[in-house]
């Protein structure tokens, strides 16, 4: 009799042991936190064209936008992407008439606020430039993964920039990207995709 | 500062030798005269207004039995004029001045266009229309000096040819 009661003893004690256990590890599963997750981009707030601060975290809330990097000395790949961006814009209709492609410069010493808004006048007015100080622009650079360098040149400098254009969904997490090298219909593909999510 | 003065000496060697440079090909067994290079219709891009640069574009054909090369250019809507080397790799984007020009091989082709190598204006003078010719000089080591138009095709041109529909 002894016996079968330290045996019954044994398996309540089990079984509490057991039951605290579960416990304590959903607990724990149910409070850790997030797991650090790669991220790419964010808020930022920069000197927009205009001259106000813009912070885009807060302006894009709910809305998804895109990044892009360049400087208005750029013979090429700067006013082509911003000029296939716009056409972009147009053939996907009203589903983009409140998208914005934020242009940050990677040459803040040269693109001021006025300069860039000059410059930008000639392509789609969604397109909105941003600069800020050398710091602030390296910041933001670095939040986005993007590399820059200014490079001499015989008569000046100019800068090696990345030229991908970032998606970010309306919740403002990295979505994807688009590349100047893609056809049309496949850019508009992304885009819708981006709209619906 | 060393920059400017290495520029500067470059601008006058190029300069010291740019006229003599036909005449002593003149001189040799097959002369490169400036018929051995042909030039494709050349064609630049209007610009946004405040832009201070832009981009020339063109292919150069070496007719010739002796390799060429292209050294300088100049042209009346910039004050400086550089070849570029331009390329996006892994997503970067990277441009270089070729401080040497652009060779061209005997009986080969050199194409300039966008992404790739061109003439780069820089220090515009005025905006470029759309519709327009500006007018410009480019200097080959053997062939001297041709002048060239280029065209002013609309922003965001991908190439010289007239049925673009922007």
């Amino acid at each position: 009799m002894a016996g079968q009661a330290t045996t019954l003893k044994i398996i309540r004690w089990g079984a509490w042991a057991l039951i605290g256990l579960l416990t304590a590890a959903a607990i724990f599963l149910l409070t850790r936190p997030e797991p650090p997750r790669a991220t790419i981009g964010g808020p930022f707030t920069l000197t927009a064209m205009t001259g106000e601060r813009l912070d885009v975290g807060k302006v894009e809330k709910g809305r998804p936008y895109a990044v892009f990097f360049g400087f208005t000395y750029c013979p090429d790949i700067c006013p082509t992407a911003m000029f296939e961006l716009g056409q972009l814009l147009k053939a996907a209709g009203d589903s983009v008439k409140d998208f914005r492609i934020y242009f940050v410069s990677v040459d803040p010493e040269r693109d001021t606020a006025e300069q860039l808004k000059l410059y930008l006048s000639a392509f789609d007015s969604r397109i909105i430039g941003m600069t800020g100080t050398v710091e602030e622009m390296a910041a933001v650079a670095r939040q986005h993964r993007a590399f820059y360098r200014k490079v001499p040149t015989p008569s000046g400098y100019t800068m090696d920039h990345t030229a991908t254009i970032y998606l970010f969904d309306r919740k403002g997490d990295f979505w994807g990207t688009l590349d100047t090298n893609e056809p049309e219909a496949a850019r508009l593909a992304k885009l819708a995709r981006l709209l619906a999510k | 500062m060393s920059m400017l003065i290495r520029s500067v000496a470059v601008a006058a060697l190029l300069g010291a030798l740019a006229p003599a440079a036909p005449a002593l090909a003149q001189q040799h067994q097959h002369p490169a005269a400036a018929g051995s290079i042909a030039l494709s219709p050349a064609w630049t891009r209007a610009t946004p207004p405040g832009a201070k640069v832009a981009g020339g574009f063109f292919t150069i054909e070496n007719k010739g039995a002796a390799a060429d090369r292209l050294v300088s250019a100049t042209s009346e809507i910039a004050n400086i004029v550089e070849i570029h080397e331009m390329a996006v790799i892994d997503g970067v984007m990277r441009m270089r001045a070729l401080e040497k020009g652009l060779s061209v091989a005997a009986g080969g082709k050199m194409e300039l266009k966008p992404g790739s190598y061109h003439i780069m204006f820089i220090d515009l003078k005025r905006p470029l229309k759309e519709g327009e010719s500006v007018k410009g000089e480019l200097v080959f080591e053997k062939a001297g000096k041709l002048a060239v138009d280029y065209k002013v095709m609309p922003v965001g041109a991908p190439n010289a040819g007239m049925n673009h529909k922007h």
